[in-house]
């Protein structure tokens, strides 16, 4: 070890968070935090992504990141219209309240 | 410093900031107290972009997810008025056993990665290919059908987050 950074804990890194954002999806009930939890999972993988275009020397695994930031904030805007729409409606966005479907 | 480069002192903090905060955004009661962590935790991982000398992704990581979507996230859960008593909780077996499940994968993961090779980052902090000029010019030659396919997936979300929104559709 030089100067520069194993891969490896580029690789650590990003499990660990892609994990704790896993975890928030499974352990929390409000909706707009398990929206948080998919960015961090999403985000975990655009760090990854990042460090092997470095790794690599090529420009593709940037560029791509920048398309996953883009698709990210078009979910987003969806996604949080849904949600409002749904809280107008049900009063609350709890996702255990969420299920007429089994009915 | 004990052995160490600057780079992996920094490598070394922003790593744990990023995953301290994450911890917070999952553990944290109160909804816009996780907003607020969830921001931190982006700025540290623009910190890692800007480590590996990825200056435009670093500052449109800035832009777009600092600037735009947690403040969307802000302003619903304003809108919704959410705070720690409307906060719906687990059962404290379902968040163990999302622990442990969390854990598993943990495991398996970092258990598959071990083996790995140790490949270092050769051209780290010298790499050129993320400044504004060369990945513009990647994006506006290489890719430029697929940035002109984004502009209409973002003119799709625009009209489709209206429609969803809009109380009544005559």
């Amino acid at each position: 070890m030089i100067n520069g950074i194993s891969i490896n804990y580029y690789l650590l890194l990003s499990t660990v968070l892609f994990i704790i954002g896993a975890v928030g999806v499974m352990a929390r009930r409000n909706s707009i935090i398990i929206f948080m939890c998919i960015e961090l999972m999403l985000n975990a993988v655009n760090l990854l992504l990042v460090s092997f275009s470095t790794l690599h020397n090529d420009a593709s695994g940037q560029v791509f990141v920048f398309f996953i930031m883009a698709v990210a904030a078009a979910e987003v805007a969806v996604g949080l219209a849904i949600l409002s729409m749904i809280y107008r409606n049900v009063k609350s966005i709890d996702t255990d309240l969420l299920s007429n479907l089994k009915k | 410093m004990l052995g160490y480069t600057i780079t992996q002192w920094l490598f070394g903090v922003l790593s744990f900031l990023a995953i301290m905060f994450a911890l917070m955004v999952v553990f944290s009661r109160n909804p816009v107290n996780s907003v607020l962590y969830l921001v931190m935790t982006f700025f540290c991982i623009a910190g890692h972009y800007l480590l590996m000398n990825a200056q435009f992704l670093a500052i449109v990581h800035i832009v777009v997810y600092a600037g735009a979507i947690m403040v969307l996230f802000l302003f619903v859960i304003m809108l919704m008025n959410l705070n720690e008593d409307t906060e719906p909780q687990r059962t404290q077996i379902t968040k163990i056993i999302a622990g442990v499940a969390g854990g598993l994968l943990l495991f398996v993961l970092v258990g598959s990665l071990k083996g790995t090779e140790q490949l270092q980052l050769q051209s780290y902090g010298a790499s050129q290919i993320g400044l504004v000029k060369n990945l513009g010019k990647v994006l506006f030659s290489e890719f430029l059908f697929p940035f002109e396919i984004a502009s209409i997936l973002l003119l799709a979300a625009l009209v489709g987050s209206i429609m969803i929104g809009k109380k009544d559709i005559k």
